[in-house]
């Protein structure tokens, strides 16, 4: 018997009275590995935020590890790799002080790091492949190997849950070969993923099940459709064949 | 180097160091965070504490911090709320800060020289008392922006990580506002609410044109703020310039120095890693 992980019940997200995500309902049990699927500005991204809380509910719920996001306070189970890096500034910082801050959602605030704290940082940085890079500043690394460093810094944690925002969108081929043998590793190790996605690409053969999202709902959830990759792209027009009865057309808003 | 016998010259130095040490560890968090300007905006809404503590005959100072410390978190607050009016609302503040300093200084007995004194800085006139509140607020700011340094830098560094990873981000955020406040306050004695965030910014600017990591910046900042305090100071008692000005320039020279040096350095750098090995792979993306 598998055990929810993610639960959404008719999550509603809206921006300043508009409705992003319409009466979503989601469930992600431990091991799975799902994929978010769907147009630009068809939601997707608004439901793994509102997921990991940084976008509010305003209406459903959302349960992490049977406890309602509300009360959920066990975040180090959660590893989480955003787009990209912030919005970055001037000060300059190493590859490996980045991964670092991926162990204090289990370290806490006030302790000083040990030498469990290095280890985890020096391994997740192994399983990117950037160990030779750790010293060098982050901004000059390519997109690819900063994505890298994302996904590094998430795993450094050691998390049960790894939730990933578009983390192969614009990465170099050895970036994406690299970020898919790392994902590979965790799953294989027992990891439950939800990632949205723009294509698939090398990481296809990983994803268990895949949810679409079109204009704030999801109109599909099973098995990945075929053929995979062509659904994020903007122009493409794409007839679902599992998905309810729509005319063509409709994705290419 | 007779004149450092005097005990207010020693208080000057004293006072300076501290402030060169305690302003860079807070300022690299601005920086990080793009808020560079924000020590300029609390000083100006320190002044009204100022105003209002040489007012109602209450420690300048005292009124300052707590003046100081509530605009501070209206400023975070404004900014968490992510409005874009957030400007608007700041520059309202900074401005009413300054204009109600000026008028409330006005409407009390002091003079203009006292303005001046918080407007500039009056190292010399440090008295034993504000030596040890400068002191104990400058070591107490060091200290927690050292030993928070790993929270604090997921914070500034990229927000919603820190709120997925389950860090206080809120409470760190207000944390980084009353520390910009006390900060502002004590070094309103050295460098007036003019210069304020030269202290906290150009160290850090200048050592980030020769380091590579986070931690590496903020001993090299806080280093070049300890010796543009210290330098400054020395050359205000040889020359007879304002110390709090002279303090400034020392920082702004040793940015240009390290600036020059940095350059000088990257040129060779370059010219050797080309002769040796061509990069593996191309950048696909710069991060500013």
């Amino acid at each position: 018997m598998t055990r929810p992980v993610i639960t959404v019940t008719h999550g509603v997200v809206g921006y300043d009275g508009r409705p992003v995500l319409r009466d979503v309902t989601l469930t992600v049990t431990a091991g799975e590995v799902v994929a978010v699927l769907g147009a630009n500005g068809s939601g997707k991204s608004t439901l793994i935020r509102a997921v990991l809380g940084l976008v509010p509910l305003s209406a459903g719920t959302v349960t992490l590890f049977d406890r309602p996001l509300r009360r959920f306070r066990q975040w180090h189970r959660i590893g989480y790799v955003p787009q990209r890096l912030g919005a970055g500034s001037g000060v300059p910082a190493t590859v490996r002080e980045v991964v670092a801050s991926g162990r204090l959602a289990r370290r806490g605030v006030l302790r000083p790091p040990g030498a469990a704290d290095r280890a985890a940082v020096a391994a997740a940085l192994e399983s990117v492949g950037l160990a030779d890079r750790a010293g060098d500043p982050v901004a000059t690394l390519s997109g690819g190997q900063q994505q890298r460093t994302l996904i590094a810094r998430a795993l450094a944690g050691q998390p049960e849950l790894l939730v990933l925002d578009e983390p192969t969108a614009g990465v170099d081929a050895v970036s994406q070969e690299a970020f898919a043998g790392a994902l590979h590793d965790f799953v294989g190790g027992g990891g439950t993923v939800l990632l949205v996605a723009h294509e698939l690409g090398p990481l296809r053969p990983l994803i268990s099940r895949a949810v679409v999202v079109h204009q704030g709902g999801i109109c599909h959830d099973g098995a990945v459709p075929e053929p995979a990759g062509h659904h994020a792209e903007p122009d493409h027009d794409h007839v679902h064949p599992h998905g309810p009865d729509e005319p063509a057309g409709l994705w290419s808003s | 180097m007779e004149l450092f016998q005097y005990p207010y010259m020693q208080r000057a130095l004293i006072g300076a160091l501290v402030i060169g040490l305690a302003a860079p560890a807070l300022g690299i968090y601005l920086v990080q965070r793009r808020l560079a300007l924000i020590g300029d905006g609390v000083g100006h809404v320190a002044l009204t504490g100022v105003g209002a503590g040489l007012l109602l005959n209450r420690s300048p100072v005292l009124v300052a911090v707590i003046v100081a410390t509530l605009g501070a978190i209206t400023i975070e607050l404004v900014r968490a709320r992510g409005r874009t009016s957030g400007d608007l609302a700041l520059a309202l503040l900074f401005y009413g800060g300054i204009a109600g300093g000026v008028m409330l200084v006005g409407l009390s007995d002091s003079t203009s020289a006292n303005l001046n004194a918080y407007l500039f800085g009056s190292l010399t006139t440090i008295s034993s008392q504000d030596l040890t509140t400068i002191a104990v607020l400058g070591a107490a700011i060091g200290v927690t922006m050292l030993a928070l340094r790993p929270a604090l830098f997921a914070v500034c560094h990229d927000e919603e990580y820190a709120r997925v990873s389950g860090l206080p981000v809120r409470t760190l955020n207000l944390l980084l506002a009353v520390a910009t406040a006390v900060t502002v306050t004590i070094a309103m004695r050295a460098v007036g609410v003019l210069l304020i965030s030269a202290l906290m910014v150009v160290p850090v600017a200048a050592a980030q044109q020769v380091t590579r990591g986070f931690r590496s910046t903020m001993a090299a900042a806080m280093a070049l703020g300890l010796f543009a305090a210290g330098s400054g100071v020395w050359v205000a008692a040889n020359a007879d310039t304002a110390p709090g000005a002279s303090v400034v320039l020392m920082a702004i020279a040793s940015f240009a120095v390290v600036a020059v040096l940095g350059a000088g350095w990257r040129v060779l750098r370059r010219r050797s890693a080309t002769a040796t090995a061509p990069s593996l792979e191309p950048h696909e993306v710069v991060l500013h």
